[in-house]
């Protein structure tokens, strides 16, 4: 008798339990519930009388999250611009959300941000997979995805119209580097160090259009994942070398140029490198100012390598942009303030000026369409700290199409940072431009863009 | 010819870094029948604090001393805070807990000291060497390593075999009742398997980390790589856990190097599994009656 | 006071209601419940409520598989993620190449992912604890690299697109995805709990305490610890698949080892073996990243560095402290004060619950266990 009344009283306890869970989940949801949107932006979403709402999906963590200081220094910019009166009277709120370069996650962010933030618009999020993940998703909504973090060729189709880049396309990246290699060590054998995904494929591409196939003897590729990091680039590194090759043009992230520059120098291979300009900061792949003994890293093969950059090195301030950029992110971001600028806060600057300048075009009757139509007209005009104009139109959703070839030199002035003092750069030769089409590389005259008055007097 | 001898040394190298892992993680199973998930991830702390160390103007070799202290301090508190509760538990608990343990460590080191790449100075050159006219891929610093991980084995061989001590732990860690009972002191045995084999960890991590530059999960892949080896060799047996490693190491270089450089994950895992479809308790160890 | 506990004792002596003594029935009526209970709730959410919704079901398929396999039948896996990611591949394939509806792709995603279990599962039968732990933890590892092998098929790092199922017009298309992911849920929920009441159930949990024991009493021990494989792997492939559509796509960076890592530590806050604990682990799992970390880190206003690991940071505790101090989790520790709650209301008085836990369960009453004996083992 005394079994069973404990045994009903366990099989109580656990209707108990239960409940409490289901209590629980109502509970959850009733706290994280949030009421519909805003009644007065019905007409607009994420738009009122006095405020805009945007969003973006950035890797503040996860294995790109070194570029988790962009998007704090894009809304620095929106608070300089709330601070001298806003966008044409509205106030920019940014919700920056931490997708961890994961797709997943960054597709429940954007839903978080379209459901429950209502943003008017997703600008300056970062990464292609995680991107492409809410492509149709954005575009599905006719919620604009603008200004995104990635070169991909991908952002610019007539299929996803409300999409478009910032970055220039690693195709482009891949025609000037092809072009200068072909100009400048024709009948060399060339070797190629790609990432295994978009990035390194829409390289390829650009490359082939200006390199013979017949001078590249051997095309090797990396997974951009730590499991690759152990065994070295060992294999990758020792096929090029035994291939002969004496230029090697990679289109790889920071981590693994340096990485190759290691196993090159282990092997003894010192081919002259090429490297794409997403690894074109000598700071992050972390290239020492002085060879010293013993020396990590093979920091002597990357003393001469060429590499790319769309617009000044944060360290140049001579340069008026680097000025009005470090001067307005001093005051606006906390980060800058305590440790200096860095090239990804750089971008960040451009990215949030460029978000204002559109938002300011579309004019004081703010609707998605017409944002979308202030950037096919006027984007060309939009002023930037890069080396060429902005290429929107109502056909071209690619902001940067230029390039300035630098080459790295442990003679040149170096890169202070508060990590550290880095290799300096060279500019060589003149600024490129051209298109991820067919087109060929052109060279482009003029100046870079001044610094509007309105700007450098309020910064 | 030139191609096979360059990734094979380089497979000798990586084989020799994986076979510290490896090591690392027989020491403990030896002395506390447990697999140490978290080793990695404690070696990564360690090594972050050498590099402090370092910028602080030290010279490299007191860095070095500095870590492998570190290291085994690390260890020992690891296994009192940690472990020795889950003693008698079931050992799922023991896999679950320093797993978890390599999660925080991780989460830990990136809110202290950000998720950033940071270089590592090696303390010899890492160029390879010339012999005659050709390049070989073999540096002073891969002696080192060589060298290194080595002695690590022999010291541990000499322990297990040839001193009291090492006989203790090993009666520690499969009889603990049975040990007890002959009045052996089993906590202050079962503290030091898990310091030393922290030690073992913090020198794997010293000798790759300039090759892979500092970040918090730098020792991620090297684990797995190193769990590999320990498979392979037997999770007993010191010896194995070189052999496996070396095994590890050319297996990776030459499907990298002949198929593709992508499928070295998964060459690492076909290994095992081969490996355990063969001989389940690995190559080298002896084979014990399952306890019932 | 005496009083009210003897009327208390008088209303526990005649329960006005019992559930149904047969499992099928019993977990039929709970589920009936929390039918028209979740109809209400998702009916009342915003759209983005639901989605996430839509995720803790999700969450709940894929913890619910993990549970089973490592609380009851004593095998862990660390790669639960990769299982997912060939269940998600398998639906979006699935969607590029055929035109079918939504519940065939996903009964053919379980079917794959199980097959793929039953590889992973037939050698880490020869297997013992850290071995397989390892070895699941390498195929969560590998698992994506071979979508980036074979790029042309899975679609390379754009992957493939899987679009939101859309229903009748009337109901937005947050809520009938929820509805379909709560419905996969519920299912997953009711078969598993009849299968550990069920002759498997038993072999499991035989399995799990003494494999000796087990096969002297004539339990295949082999096949047995495969069939658990292979069903948490296909759960874990349905939730997989489920992701896919929330997500509107997979590529092979969609599945990283977090999502192993999550999943194991939604198990342990949960309550390891407990069906009815996944709940809990899935509502972390989808509310800790995304909205608990950062307005924690918010309101302590810690830096974005600290702030963008406290997720990580808070999964690892869990995993550490839960499994030291809490091994039967927040189920666990819900039956330990209910239990203490009904007895104070028994006519029995407080019963010596240690004594009676750990009592061979003979009676029927207690086979009917819906978790699985997490108080009588606390070692997991």
């Amino acid at each position: 008798m005394k079994r069973f009344s404990l045994h009903s009283a366990r099989r109580r306890a656990r209707l108990y339990a239960t409940g409490v869970v289901a209590c629980a989940v109502v509970g959850t949801m009733a706290l994280t519930a949030s009421g519909p949107a805003n009644a007065a932006s019905v007409s607009t979403p994420g738009v009122t009388a006095t405020s805009i709402s945007l969003g973006a999906t950035e890797p503040l963590t996860g294995v790109a999250a070194n570029y988790n200081d962009i998007a704090p220094a894009m809304k620095a910019v929106f608070a300089w611009a709330n601070a001298h009166g806003g966008v044409n009277g509205r106030q920019i709120n940014l919700t920056i959300d931490d997708d961890q370069y994961t797709p997943s996650i960054t597709a429940t962010m954007t839903h978080q941000l379209v459901l429950q933030n209502n943003i008017f618009a997703d600008v300056g999020s970062l990464g292609t997979p995680t991107q492409l993940q809410v492509q149709p998703y954005l575009n599905g909504l006719k919620v604009p995805q603008l200004f995104i973090l990635s070169g991909c060729n991908c952002w610019s189709s007539s299929k996803y119209p409300y999409s478009s880049g910032l970055q220039t396309p690693y195709t482009v990246d891949g025609k000037i580097l092809g072009s200068y290699v072909a100009k400048n060590f024709s009948g060399e054998k060339v070797g190629y160090f790609t990432q295994d995904d978009e990035f390194g494929f829409d390289a390829i591409k650009g490359l082939n259009m200006e390199i013979k196939g017949s001078s590249v003897v051997s095309k090797q590729t990396y997974v951009a994942s730590t499991a690759a990091y152990v065994a070295g680039l060992q294999s990758q590194v020792a096929a090029l070398q035994a291939s002969g090759a004496k230029v090697v043009v990679l289109a790889a992230i920071p981590p693994f140029v340096g990485l190759f520059a290691t196993t090159a120098a282990t092997l003894g291979y010192t081919p002259q490198l090429v490297i794409d300009g997403v690894a074109g900061d000598p700071s992050a792949i972390g290239a020492p100012a002085a060879l010293t003994t013993p020396a990590p890293n093979g920091q002597a093969l990357l003393n001469g390598a060429i590499t790319e950059a769309g617009g000044a090195f944060e360290d140049q301030t001579s340069n008026p942009w680097v000025r009005v950029a470090t001067k307005l992110l001093t005051k606006y971001d906390s980060e800058v303030a305590k440790n200096g600028i860095t090239g990804d806060e750089l971008t960040g600057f451009n990215l949030g000026y460029l978000v204002y300048q559109a938002l300011k075009a579309a004019g004081k009757n703010l609707t998605r369409q017409g944002l979308l139509n202030a950037i096919a007209a006027d984007g060309k005009n939009f002023a930037n700290s890069g080396f060429v104009p902005y290429s929107y139109s109502s056909t071209v959703h690619f902001g940067f199409e230029g390039e300035q070839l630098y080459k790295m030199s442990a003679t040149a002035t170096p890169i202070t940072l508060p990590t550290g003092t880095f290799m300096g750069v060279t500019p060589v030769g003149p600024v490129y431009y051209t298109s991820p089409g067919a087109g060929p590389v052109k060279v482009w005259h003029s100046a870079q863009d001044k610094v509007p008055a309105s700007l450098s007097s309020t910064a | 010819m030139q191609f096979f001898l360059n990734i094979t040394l380089g497979g000798i190298a990586t084989g020799m870094i994986v076979a510290a892992v490896a090591l690392g993680l027989v020491l403990i199973f030896r002395a506390t029948n447990i697999v140490n998930f978290a080793q990695g991830a404690m070696a990564m702390m360690t090594t972050y604090i050498a590099y402090a160390v370092l910028h602080k103007g030290s010279g490299y070799w007191l860095a070095f001393v500095v870590a492998l202290a570190t290291g085994l301090l690390f260890g020992a508190l690891t296994q009192v805070v940690l472990i020795r509760p889950l003693q008698g538990k079931s050992p799922l608990n023991a896999i679950i807990v320093t797993f978890g343990f390599l999660i925080f460590l991780e989460g830990l080191a990136g809110a202290i000291w950000g998720s950033q790449t940071r270089t590592f100075p090696a303390p010899f050159s890492e160029a390879g060497q010339k012999i005659g006219n050709t390049q070989i891929a073999f540096s002073p610093f891969d002696v080192f390593v060589v060298l290194a991980v080595l002695a690590l084995m022999i010291l541990m061989l000499v322990l297990f075999r040839g001193t009291d001590l090492g006989l203790r732990m090993r009666a520690v860690a499969f009889a603990p009742e049975t040990a007890r009972l002959l009045g052996v002191r089993v906590r202050p045995l079962l503290t030091l398997g898990w310091a030393l084999s922290a030690a073992a960890g913090v020198l794997a991590a010293l000798l790759v980390v300039p090759t892979s530059s500092l970040t918090p999960n730098f020792m991620d892949v090297i684990l797995i790589y190193g769990f590999t080896a320990a498979v392979v060799g037997g999770l007993d047996s010191p010896v194995g856990a070189l052999v496996g490693g070396l095994a590890t190491g050319l297996s990776l270089a030459y499907v990298g190097g002949y198929l593709g450089g992508s499928l070295e994950p998964m060459a690492a895992l076909a290994l095992v599994i081969v490996s355990l479809m063969i001989r389940p308790e690995g190559l080298f160890a002896r084979p014990a009656p399952r306890r019932v | 006071m005496g009083e009210l506990r003897k009327k208390a004792q008088g209303l526990a002596a005649k329960p006005w209601f019992r559930m149904p003594r047969q499992p099928m029935l019993r977990h039929l009526s709970y589920a009936a419940v929390a039918v028209v209970f979740l109809y209400f709730l998702t009916q009342k959410l915003s759209a983005f409520n639901d989605y996430e919704v839509g995720e803790i079901a999700f969450y709940v398929v894929a913890l619910a598989g993990l549970t089973l396999l490592t609380g009851v039948n004593g095998q862990i896996s660390l790669g639960h993620g990769g299982f997912m990611a060939v269940g998600g591949f398998t639906l979006a394939l699935l969607v590029e190449h055929t035109k079918w509806n939504v519940v065939p792709e996903l009964a053919i995603a379980i079917v794959t992912s199980a097959l793929v279990g039953a590889l992973i599962g037939i050698p880490a039968t020869r297997l013992r604890g850290p071995y397989l732990a390892g070895m699941t933890l390498m195929v969560a590892l590998g698992l994506p690299y071979l979508t980036n092998q074979y790029d042309s098929f899975f679609g390379g790092d754009q992957g493939l697109t899987t679009p939101q199922p859309i229903g009748p017009a009337s109901i937005n298309p947050e809520q009938w995805l929820a509805w379909i992911q709560l419905a996969c849920a519920l299912i997953v929920l009711i078969l598993l709990g009849n299968l550990l009441r069920s002759r498997f159930g038993r072999s499991f949990r035989a399995v799990r305490d003494d494999e000796i024991a087990a096969s002297l009493a004539g339990i295949h021990v082999a096949r047995t610890k495969v069939i658990a494989f292979m069903v948490s792997a296909g759960c874990a492939g349905l939730a997989g698949a489920l992701l896919a559509l929330s997500a509107g796509g997979v590529n092979s960076a969609e599945f990283p080892l977090s999502i192993s890592i999550y999943l194991l530590a939604g198990m342990v806050i949960g309550g390891t073996g407990s069906l009815m604990g996944v709940w809990w682990g899935a509502i972390l799992i989808v509310y800790l990243p995304t909205s608990w970390a950062p307005s924690l880190a918010n309101h302590f206003h810690v830096n974005s560095q600290v702030s963008a690991n406290l997720a990580v940071i808070i999964f690892g505790l869990v995993l550490v402290v839960g499994m030291l101090v809490a091994p039967g989790g927040i189920q666990g520790a819900l039956r330990w004060v209910a239990v203490r709650v009904g007895a104070y209301f028994s006519p029995d008085g407080v019963p010596n619950m240690k004594l009676s836990l750990q009592e061979a369960p003979t009676d029927r009453a207690v086979h009917d266990s819906e978790s699985v004996t997490q108080a009588d083992k606390p070692g997991v």
